[in-house]
Protein backbone atom coordinates (compact mmCIF):
# COMPACT_ATOMS: atom_id res chain seq x y z
CA UNK A 1 0.00 0.00 0.00
CA UNK A 2 1.25 3.46 -1.09
CA UNK A 3 1.53 5.49 2.02
CA UNK A 4 0.24 9.58 1.69
CA UNK A 5 -1.02 11.97 3.34
CA UNK A 6 -3.26 14.45 1.17
CA UNK A 7 -3.41 18.02 2.40
CA UNK A 8 -7.16 19.91 1.25
CA UNK A 9 -6.69 23.54 1.15
CA UNK A 10 -9.28 25.26 3.29
CA UNK A 11 -10.73 28.38 1.92
CA UNK A 12 -13.33 29.01 4.71
CA UNK A 13 -16.23 28.08 2.55
CA UNK A 14 -17.52 24.76 3.09
CA UNK A 15 -17.93 21.22 3.06
CA UNK A 16 -14.82 19.67 2.53
CA UNK A 17 -15.88 16.56 4.46
CA UNK A 18 -17.61 14.87 1.44
CA UNK A 19 -13.86 14.97 -0.33
CA UNK A 20 -11.86 14.19 2.80
CA UNK A 21 -14.43 10.85 2.62
CA UNK A 22 -13.57 10.02 -0.95
CA UNK A 23 -9.73 10.20 -0.66
CA UNK A 24 -10.16 7.85 2.68
CA UNK A 25 -12.40 5.39 0.65
CA UNK A 26 -9.84 5.37 -1.85
CA UNK A 27 -6.63 4.63 -0.03
CA UNK A 28 -5.25 8.20 1.46
CA UNK A 29 -3.40 7.02 4.55
CA UNK A 30 -4.09 10.57 5.90
CA UNK A 31 -6.11 13.56 4.91
CA UNK A 32 -5.19 16.83 6.43
CA UNK A 33 -7.71 20.11 6.21
CA UNK A 34 -5.01 22.83 6.15
CA UNK A 35 -5.10 27.13 6.22
CA UNK A 36 -1.71 27.47 5.27
CA UNK A 37 1.17 26.52 2.60
CA UNK A 38 3.70 26.73 5.63
CA UNK A 39 4.74 23.65 5.94
CA UNK A 40 3.76 21.24 2.38
CA UNK A 41 6.88 19.15 2.79
CA UNK A 42 4.50 17.03 5.33
CA UNK A 43 2.43 16.10 2.81
CA UNK A 44 2.63 14.36 -0.10
CA UNK A 45 -0.37 15.80 -2.34
CA UNK A 46 -2.66 19.21 -2.21
CA UNK A 47 -5.85 19.50 -3.28
CA UNK A 48 -7.62 22.89 -3.98
CA UNK A 49 -11.54 22.12 -3.56
CA UNK A 50 -14.37 22.84 -5.55
CA UNK A 51 -16.54 25.40 -3.26
CA UNK A 52 -16.58 28.44 -2.53
CA UNK A 53 -16.24 32.11 -4.58
CA UNK A 54 -13.36 33.41 -6.38
CA UNK A 55 -12.21 36.14 -4.86
CA UNK A 56 -12.51 34.62 -1.29
CA UNK A 57 -10.84 31.68 -2.58
CA UNK A 58 -7.89 33.79 -4.21
CA UNK A 59 -7.80 36.47 -0.91
CA UNK A 60 -7.53 33.27 1.03
CA UNK A 61 -4.27 31.49 -0.68
CA UNK A 62 -2.87 34.91 -1.06
CA UNK A 63 -0.73 35.09 1.43
CA UNK A 64 1.50 31.48 0.31
CA UNK A 65 1.48 32.59 -3.09
CA UNK A 66 5.29 31.95 -3.72
CA UNK A 67 4.91 28.99 -1.76
CA UNK A 68 2.23 27.64 -4.23
CA UNK A 69 4.54 28.42 -7.22
CA UNK A 70 7.54 26.70 -5.26
CA UNK A 71 5.39 23.95 -5.38
CA UNK A 72 4.75 23.91 -8.58
CA UNK A 73 8.07 24.24 -9.83
CA UNK A 74 8.80 21.26 -7.43
CA UNK A 75 6.72 19.25 -9.47
CA UNK A 76 4.56 18.42 -6.17
CA UNK A 77 1.70 17.03 -7.00
CA UNK A 78 -1.56 19.34 -7.05
CA UNK A 79 -5.03 18.60 -8.07
CA UNK A 80 -7.48 21.69 -8.18
CA UNK A 81 -11.04 20.21 -8.33
CA UNK A 82 -14.23 23.35 -10.07
CA UNK A 83 -13.01 26.71 -8.65
CA UNK A 84 -9.64 25.02 -7.63
CA UNK A 85 -9.04 24.64 -11.34
CA UNK A 86 -10.42 28.01 -12.12
CA UNK A 87 -8.08 29.74 -9.34
CA UNK A 88 -4.89 28.44 -11.33
CA UNK A 89 -5.57 30.82 -14.15
CA UNK A 90 -4.70 34.23 -14.55
CA UNK A 91 -8.57 36.06 -13.63
CA UNK A 92 -12.30 34.97 -13.52
CA UNK A 93 -15.69 36.74 -14.52
CA UNK A 94 -16.51 35.48 -11.06
CA UNK A 95 -14.28 37.99 -9.19
CA UNK A 96 -12.02 41.10 -9.50
CA UNK A 97 -8.45 39.85 -8.12
CA UNK A 98 -5.87 38.19 -9.53
CA UNK A 99 -5.66 34.07 -10.02
CA UNK A 100 -2.74 32.08 -9.35
CA UNK A 101 -1.33 32.61 -13.00
CA UNK A 102 0.45 29.02 -12.92
CA UNK A 103 -2.06 28.35 -15.96
CA UNK A 104 -2.34 31.06 -18.84
CA UNK A 105 -5.50 31.84 -19.58
CA UNK A 106 -9.25 33.18 -18.37
CA UNK A 107 -12.69 32.43 -17.05
CA UNK A 108 -15.76 33.15 -18.29
CA UNK A 109 -19.53 32.31 -17.76
CA UNK A 110 -20.96 29.68 -19.43
CA UNK A 111 -23.32 30.25 -22.43
CA UNK A 112 -26.34 32.57 -20.83
CA UNK A 113 -28.30 32.19 -23.21
CA UNK A 114 -27.73 28.17 -24.72
CA UNK A 115 -27.72 26.56 -21.86
CA UNK A 116 -29.06 26.74 -17.92
CA UNK A 117 -26.59 27.64 -15.59
CA UNK A 118 -25.54 26.09 -13.24
CA UNK A 119 -24.45 23.54 -15.37
CA UNK A 120 -25.69 20.27 -12.71
CA UNK A 121 -25.35 16.95 -12.99
CA UNK A 122 -23.67 14.25 -15.37
CA UNK A 123 -22.04 14.68 -18.32
CA UNK A 124 -19.36 12.45 -20.49
CA UNK A 125 -15.80 13.21 -20.98
CA UNK A 126 -14.32 13.10 -24.05
CA UNK A 127 -10.70 12.49 -23.89
CA UNK A 128 -8.63 14.34 -25.98
CA UNK A 129 -4.92 13.07 -24.42
CA UNK A 130 -5.39 9.41 -24.07
CA UNK A 131 -2.03 9.33 -22.53
CA UNK A 132 -2.43 11.54 -19.60
CA UNK A 133 -1.43 10.44 -15.75
CA UNK A 134 -4.99 11.79 -14.24
CA UNK A 135 -7.36 9.73 -16.65
CA UNK A 136 -5.48 6.41 -16.63
CA UNK A 137 -7.57 3.95 -17.16
CA UNK A 138 -10.88 5.64 -18.08
CA UNK A 139 -13.04 4.46 -20.94
CA UNK A 140 -14.20 7.67 -23.37
CA UNK A 141 -17.49 9.17 -23.02
CA UNK A 142 -17.49 7.89 -19.25
CA UNK A 143 -19.83 10.31 -17.16
CA UNK A 144 -18.32 12.67 -14.37
CA UNK A 145 -20.64 14.78 -12.03
CA UNK A 146 -20.92 18.80 -12.29
CA UNK A 147 -22.05 21.80 -10.61
CA UNK A 148 -20.35 24.88 -11.99
CA UNK A 149 -21.06 28.10 -13.67
CA UNK A 150 -17.95 29.29 -14.87
CA UNK A 151 -15.51 27.57 -17.71
CA UNK A 152 -11.33 27.92 -18.34
CA UNK A 153 -10.16 29.79 -22.00
CA UNK A 154 -6.68 28.25 -21.47
CA UNK A 155 -4.32 29.91 -23.93
CA UNK A 156 -2.29 26.80 -23.79
CA UNK A 157 -4.19 23.99 -25.47
CA UNK A 158 -1.66 21.27 -24.72
CA UNK A 159 -2.95 21.40 -20.96
CA UNK A 160 -6.38 20.15 -21.95
CA UNK A 161 -6.73 16.57 -21.88
CA UNK A 162 -10.58 16.03 -22.07
CA UNK A 163 -13.56 18.35 -23.07
CA UNK A 164 -17.38 17.98 -22.34
CA UNK A 165 -19.85 19.18 -24.00
CA UNK A 166 -22.21 21.96 -22.74
CA UNK A 167 -23.49 24.50 -25.02
CA UNK A 168 -20.08 24.59 -26.29
CA UNK A 169 -17.07 22.32 -26.11
CA UNK A 170 -15.94 22.79 -22.54
CA UNK A 171 -11.96 22.11 -21.48
CA UNK A 172 -12.42 20.01 -18.08
CA UNK A 173 -9.23 18.47 -17.39
CA UNK A 174 -5.94 19.71 -17.84
CA UNK A 175 -2.77 18.35 -17.07
CA UNK A 176 0.87 19.97 -16.28
CA UNK A 177 3.30 18.07 -15.07
CA UNK A 178 1.92 16.88 -11.69
CA UNK A 179 -0.23 19.73 -11.44
CA UNK A 180 -3.68 18.81 -12.52
CA UNK A 181 -7.43 20.02 -12.69
CA UNK A 182 -10.67 19.06 -12.83
CA UNK A 183 -14.14 20.76 -13.73
CA UNK A 184 -16.59 18.25 -12.49
CA UNK A 185 -16.34 17.01 -8.92
CA UNK A 186 -14.14 13.69 -8.88
CA UNK A 187 -15.15 12.83 -5.26
CA UNK A 188 -19.05 13.21 -6.50
CA UNK A 189 -18.64 11.07 -9.52
CA UNK A 190 -19.01 7.59 -8.85
CA UNK A 191 -16.34 4.87 -9.88
CA UNK A 192 -14.87 7.06 -12.55
CA UNK A 193 -13.92 9.99 -9.70
CA UNK A 194 -12.68 6.90 -7.61
CA UNK A 195 -10.49 6.53 -10.67
CA UNK A 196 -9.43 9.83 -10.84
CA UNK A 197 -8.73 9.86 -7.31
CA UNK A 198 -6.95 6.87 -7.08
CA UNK A 199 -4.87 8.05 -10.02
CA UNK A 200 -4.07 11.21 -7.87
CA UNK A 201 -3.09 9.55 -4.62
CA UNK A 202 -0.80 7.31 -7.09
CA UNK A 203 0.55 10.17 -8.57
CA UNK A 204 1.51 11.70 -4.85
CA UNK A 205 2.68 7.99 -3.82
CA UNK A 206 5.10 8.87 -6.11
CA UNK A 207 4.51 5.81 -8.34
CA UNK A 208 4.78 8.32 -11.52
CA UNK B 1 -23.35 14.06 -25.69
CA UNK B 2 -24.36 16.25 -23.01
CA UNK B 3 -26.02 16.85 -19.64
CA UNK B 4 -27.93 13.68 -18.59
CA UNK B 5 -31.85 13.69 -16.97
CA UNK B 6 -31.53 12.80 -13.70
CA UNK B 7 -33.40 10.27 -11.79
CA UNK B 8 -33.39 11.12 -8.17
CA UNK B 9 -34.83 8.71 -5.74
CA UNK B 10 -36.04 10.33 -2.14
CA UNK B 11 -36.02 9.23 1.39
CA UNK B 12 -38.12 10.51 4.08
CA UNK B 13 -36.11 10.33 7.33
CA UNK B 14 -37.55 10.04 10.67
CA UNK B 15 -35.75 10.34 14.15
CA UNK B 16 -32.43 8.65 11.97
CA UNK B 17 -34.70 5.91 10.14
CA UNK B 18 -36.28 5.66 7.13
CA UNK B 19 -40.11 5.33 7.44
CA UNK B 20 -42.05 4.22 4.64
CA UNK B 21 -45.73 5.75 4.80
CA UNK B 22 -48.29 2.76 3.82
CA UNK B 23 -51.32 4.19 1.52
CA UNK B 24 -50.01 7.63 2.76
CA UNK B 25 -51.43 7.17 6.49
CA UNK B 26 -49.48 4.43 8.69
CA UNK B 27 -45.97 5.19 8.70
CA UNK B 28 -43.62 2.34 8.91
CA UNK B 29 -39.74 2.23 9.83
CA UNK B 30 -37.93 0.93 6.39
CA UNK B 31 -34.19 0.80 7.51
CA UNK B 32 -31.03 2.68 8.18
CA UNK B 33 -30.62 5.43 5.63
CA UNK B 34 -27.07 4.62 5.03
CA UNK B 35 -28.00 0.99 3.80
CA UNK B 36 -30.32 2.41 1.18
CA UNK B 37 -28.26 5.16 0.37
CA UNK B 38 -25.90 2.59 -0.69
CA UNK B 39 -28.37 0.49 -1.94
CA UNK B 40 -29.65 2.83 -4.64
CA UNK B 41 -26.32 4.43 -5.63
CA UNK B 42 -25.21 0.86 -6.56
CA UNK B 43 -28.65 1.15 -8.62
CA UNK B 44 -27.30 3.79 -10.45
CA UNK B 45 -29.25 6.92 -9.00
CA UNK B 46 -27.91 10.11 -10.04
CA UNK B 47 -28.41 12.00 -6.58
CA UNK B 48 -30.61 11.27 -3.49
CA UNK B 49 -32.75 13.51 -1.06
CA UNK B 50 -33.33 12.85 2.47
CA UNK B 51 -36.31 14.35 3.73
CA UNK B 52 -35.98 14.69 7.91
CA UNK B 53 -39.74 14.21 8.48
CA UNK B 54 -39.74 15.60 12.20
CA UNK B 55 -37.09 17.62 12.07
CA UNK B 56 -37.50 19.28 15.17
CA UNK B 57 -35.14 21.31 17.09
CA UNK B 58 -34.18 18.27 19.63
CA UNK B 59 -33.62 16.19 16.92
CA UNK B 60 -31.31 18.25 14.93
CA UNK B 61 -28.17 15.94 15.94
CA UNK B 62 -29.73 13.03 14.71
CA UNK B 63 -29.81 14.10 11.31
CA UNK B 64 -26.20 15.61 11.08
CA UNK B 65 -25.19 12.20 12.13
CA UNK B 66 -26.95 10.40 9.26
CA UNK B 67 -25.52 13.05 6.97
CA UNK B 68 -22.36 12.01 8.02
CA UNK B 69 -22.97 8.64 8.10
CA UNK B 70 -24.49 8.68 4.55
CA UNK B 71 -21.42 11.20 2.72
CA UNK B 72 -19.06 8.53 4.41
CA UNK B 73 -20.23 5.51 2.24
CA UNK B 74 -21.95 7.46 -1.56
CA UNK B 75 -19.59 8.92 -3.87
CA UNK B 76 -22.78 11.05 -5.56
CA UNK B 77 -24.27 14.06 -4.62
CA UNK B 78 -27.21 14.22 -1.97
CA UNK B 79 -29.47 16.97 -0.78
CA UNK B 80 -31.08 17.40 2.72
CA UNK B 81 -33.88 18.82 3.13
CA UNK B 82 -36.96 19.14 6.27
CA UNK B 83 -36.91 21.98 8.90
CA UNK B 84 -33.80 24.27 7.84
CA UNK B 85 -35.31 27.45 9.03
CA UNK B 86 -31.76 29.41 9.33
CA UNK B 87 -28.28 29.76 7.96
CA UNK B 88 -27.51 27.72 11.23
CA UNK B 89 -29.20 24.97 10.10
CA UNK B 90 -28.36 24.83 6.29
CA UNK B 91 -24.30 25.23 7.83
CA UNK B 92 -24.99 22.26 10.09
CA UNK B 93 -26.38 20.08 7.41
CA UNK B 94 -23.73 20.96 4.91
CA UNK B 95 -20.88 21.14 6.67
CA UNK B 96 -21.62 17.31 8.42
CA UNK B 97 -21.52 16.46 4.25
CA UNK B 98 -24.59 17.12 2.41
CA UNK B 99 -24.12 18.58 -0.96
CA UNK B 100 -26.82 20.55 -0.85
CA UNK B 101 -30.04 21.67 1.20
CA UNK B 102 -33.81 22.18 0.24
CA UNK B 103 -35.97 24.90 2.11
CA UNK B 104 -39.32 24.79 1.51
CA UNK B 105 -41.74 27.12 4.07
CA UNK B 106 -38.63 29.06 5.47
CA UNK B 107 -38.52 30.40 1.95
CA UNK B 108 -41.31 31.57 1.78
CA UNK B 109 -41.26 33.00 5.07
CA UNK B 110 -38.15 34.43 4.84
CA UNK B 111 -36.65 34.82 1.13
CA UNK B 112 -33.91 36.57 1.98
CA UNK B 113 -32.86 33.19 3.03
CA UNK B 114 -32.36 32.17 0.36
CA UNK B 115 -29.70 35.00 -1.30
CA UNK B 116 -27.82 34.78 2.60
CA UNK B 117 -27.24 30.91 1.81
CA UNK B 118 -26.72 31.68 -1.93
CA UNK B 119 -23.70 33.69 -1.05
CA UNK B 120 -22.06 31.97 1.26
CA UNK B 121 -22.40 28.50 0.02
CA UNK B 122 -22.84 29.15 -3.26
CA UNK B 123 -26.10 28.66 -6.01
CA UNK B 124 -24.91 25.24 -6.28
CA UNK B 125 -26.11 24.10 -2.90
CA UNK B 126 -29.52 25.48 -2.72
CA UNK B 127 -32.57 23.83 -3.70
CA UNK B 128 -35.94 25.57 -3.09
CA UNK B 129 -38.43 23.13 -2.85
CA UNK B 130 -42.02 24.59 -4.07
CA UNK B 131 -44.83 22.67 -3.14
CA UNK B 132 -47.92 23.55 -5.47
CA UNK B 133 -51.47 23.03 -5.16
CA UNK B 134 -54.37 24.08 -7.84
CA UNK B 135 -56.66 26.66 -6.92
CA UNK B 136 -59.87 27.20 -8.70
CA UNK B 137 -61.46 30.12 -6.69
CA UNK B 138 -61.49 32.88 -9.26
CA UNK B 139 -62.12 35.21 -6.43
CA UNK B 140 -58.51 35.72 -6.05
CA UNK B 141 -57.63 35.63 -9.58
CA UNK B 142 -53.37 35.41 -9.98
CA UNK B 143 -52.34 35.77 -13.66
CA UNK B 144 -48.65 36.57 -13.63
CA UNK B 145 -48.65 34.56 -16.99
CA UNK B 146 -47.60 36.38 -19.80
CA UNK B 147 -49.50 36.76 -23.14
CA UNK B 148 -50.84 33.47 -24.30
CA UNK B 149 -50.45 31.47 -20.94
CA UNK B 150 -54.03 31.94 -20.32
CA UNK B 151 -55.36 30.26 -17.31
CA UNK B 152 -55.84 26.65 -18.84
CA UNK B 153 -59.68 24.86 -18.66
CA UNK B 154 -60.49 22.22 -16.52
CA UNK B 155 -64.28 20.92 -16.20
CA UNK B 156 -64.97 24.68 -17.00
CA UNK B 157 -62.77 25.81 -14.51
CA UNK B 158 -60.23 28.25 -14.37
CA UNK B 159 -57.46 27.60 -12.05
CA UNK B 160 -54.10 28.59 -11.22
CA UNK B 161 -50.87 27.49 -9.50
CA UNK B 162 -50.89 28.22 -5.89
CA UNK B 163 -47.55 27.97 -3.36
CA UNK B 164 -48.60 25.39 -0.11
CA UNK B 165 -46.26 25.48 2.56
CA UNK B 166 -46.14 23.39 6.23
CA UNK B 167 -46.26 20.21 4.03
CA UNK B 168 -49.18 21.14 2.49
CA UNK B 169 -51.10 21.47 5.05
CA UNK B 170 -51.40 25.81 4.64
CA UNK B 171 -52.29 28.03 1.68
CA UNK B 172 -50.00 30.85 0.84
CA UNK B 173 -52.43 32.81 -1.90
CA UNK B 174 -48.74 32.57 -3.67
CA UNK B 175 -48.81 32.60 -6.93
CA UNK B 176 -46.16 29.21 -8.08
CA UNK B 177 -45.13 30.54 -10.84
CA UNK B 178 -44.34 34.22 -9.63
CA UNK B 179 -42.67 32.61 -6.93
CA UNK B 180 -40.27 30.18 -9.13
CA UNK B 181 -39.06 33.53 -11.17
CA UNK B 182 -38.34 35.37 -7.57
CA UNK B 183 -36.61 31.94 -6.41
CA UNK B 184 -34.05 32.25 -9.66
CA UNK B 185 -33.90 36.12 -8.73
CA UNK B 186 -32.97 35.59 -5.40
CA UNK B 187 -30.06 33.14 -6.27
CA UNK B 188 -31.85 29.62 -5.93
CA UNK B 189 -29.52 26.94 -7.70
CA UNK B 190 -32.23 24.87 -8.47
CA UNK B 191 -36.17 24.37 -7.84
CA UNK B 192 -37.41 20.85 -6.73
CA UNK B 193 -41.55 21.62 -7.95
CA UNK B 194 -44.20 18.80 -6.31
CA UNK B 195 -47.07 18.55 -7.38
CA UNK B 196 -49.63 18.46 -4.85
CA UNK B 197 -52.47 17.08 -6.90
CA UNK B 198 -50.88 14.76 -8.50
CA UNK B 199 -48.73 13.41 -5.31
CA UNK B 200 -49.57 10.07 -3.97
CA UNK B 201 -52.00 9.47 -7.16
CA UNK B 202 -49.04 7.26 -9.16
CA UNK B 203 -50.85 8.72 -12.04
CA UNK B 204 -47.98 10.68 -13.89
CA UNK B 205 -46.53 14.29 -13.15
CA UNK B 206 -48.48 17.12 -13.62
CA UNK B 207 -46.94 17.90 -16.92
CA UNK B 208 -48.87 21.49 -17.31
CA UNK B 209 -47.04 22.73 -14.45
CA UNK B 210 -43.91 21.52 -14.90
CA UNK B 211 -44.19 22.47 -19.03
CA UNK B 212 -44.75 26.10 -17.25
CA UNK B 213 -42.00 26.29 -14.70
CA UNK B 214 -39.48 24.99 -16.98
CA UNK B 215 -40.34 27.87 -19.77
CA UNK B 216 -40.19 30.78 -16.76
CA UNK B 217 -36.94 29.05 -16.01
CA UNK B 218 -32.91 29.07 -16.88
CA UNK B 219 -32.04 27.07 -13.45
CA UNK B 220 -32.74 23.22 -13.49
CA UNK B 221 -36.24 22.15 -12.15
CA UNK B 222 -37.01 18.13 -10.20
CA UNK B 223 -40.21 17.19 -11.21
CA UNK B 224 -41.65 15.99 -8.23
CA UNK B 225 -45.34 14.24 -6.78
CA UNK B 226 -47.54 11.21 -8.90
CA UNK B 227 -45.00 9.34 -10.40
CA UNK B 228 -46.09 5.44 -10.01
CA UNK B 229 -44.63 3.98 -13.31
CA UNK B 230 -41.45 4.54 -15.66
CA UNK B 231 -43.98 5.51 -18.15
CA UNK B 232 -44.16 8.36 -15.80
CA UNK B 233 -40.90 9.55 -16.27
CA UNK B 234 -40.81 8.95 -19.64
CA UNK B 235 -43.42 11.35 -20.14
CA UNK B 236 -42.30 13.99 -18.36
CA UNK B 237 -38.93 14.21 -19.68
CA UNK B 238 -40.40 13.54 -22.86
CA UNK B 239 -42.75 16.48 -22.90
CA UNK B 240 -41.36 19.23 -20.94
CA UNK B 241 -37.70 20.45 -20.09
CA UNK B 242 -37.16 19.30 -16.57
CA UNK B 243 -33.96 17.86 -15.95
CA UNK B 244 -34.86 15.42 -13.33
CA UNK B 245 -37.27 13.63 -12.00
CA UNK B 246 -37.70 12.49 -8.40
CA UNK B 247 -39.62 9.95 -6.87
CA UNK B 248 -40.29 7.89 -3.73
CA UNK B 249 -42.72 4.66 -3.78
CA UNK B 250 -41.78 3.43 -6.98
CA UNK B 251 -38.77 2.69 -5.30
CA UNK B 252 -39.32 2.04 -1.99
CA UNK B 253 -41.75 -0.74 -2.76
CA UNK B 254 -39.83 -2.18 -5.58
CA UNK B 255 -42.09 -2.12 -7.91
CA UNK B 256 -39.20 -1.24 -9.93
CA UNK B 257 -35.60 -0.39 -9.54
CA UNK B 258 -33.32 2.38 -10.60
CA UNK B 259 -31.53 0.71 -12.84
CA UNK B 260 -34.70 -0.63 -14.05
CA UNK B 261 -36.11 2.41 -15.24
CA UNK B 262 -32.95 3.85 -16.65
CA UNK B 263 -32.92 1.11 -18.97
CA UNK B 264 -36.42 1.88 -20.15
CA UNK B 265 -35.63 5.52 -20.36
CA UNK B 266 -32.42 4.86 -22.39
CA UNK B 267 -34.59 2.57 -24.69
CA UNK B 268 -36.82 5.25 -25.28
CA UNK B 269 -33.99 7.64 -26.51
CA UNK B 270 -33.79 9.68 -22.96
CA UNK B 271 -30.50 10.67 -22.22
CA UNK B 272 -29.56 9.08 -18.71
CA UNK B 273 -26.34 7.60 -17.27
CA UNK B 274 -26.04 4.13 -17.50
Amino acid sequence: MILNDIAIFDYGAGNLYSLKCSLERNGATKVSIIKSLKNMHKHDGLILPGVGNFDPAIRSIQPYRNDFDDLFEKNFPILGICLGMEMLFNNSEEGKLEGLKILSGRVIMLPRKKVKIPHMGWNNLEITEKGCKILQGLKDECWVYFVHSYRIISKDKKVIVANSQYGDIIPVVVEKNNLFGTQFHPEKSGINGAKIIKNFLAICGGKY
Amino acid sequence: MTLAKRIIPCLDVDNGRVVKGINFKEVKDAGDPVEFAKRYSQQGADELVFLDITASEQKRDIIKKVVRNVARVIDIPFTVGGGIKKLEHARDILLSGADKVSINTSAIKNPELITELMSIFGKQCIVVAIDVKKNYSTAEPKTTLKDNYEYKMKQNKHYWFEVMIYGGKERTGIDAIKWAKKVEKLGGGEILLTSIDADGTEEGYDLELNRIICRELSIPVIASGGCGKPIHMLEVFQKTKVDAALAASIFHYEKSTVKKVKQFLKRNNIHVRI
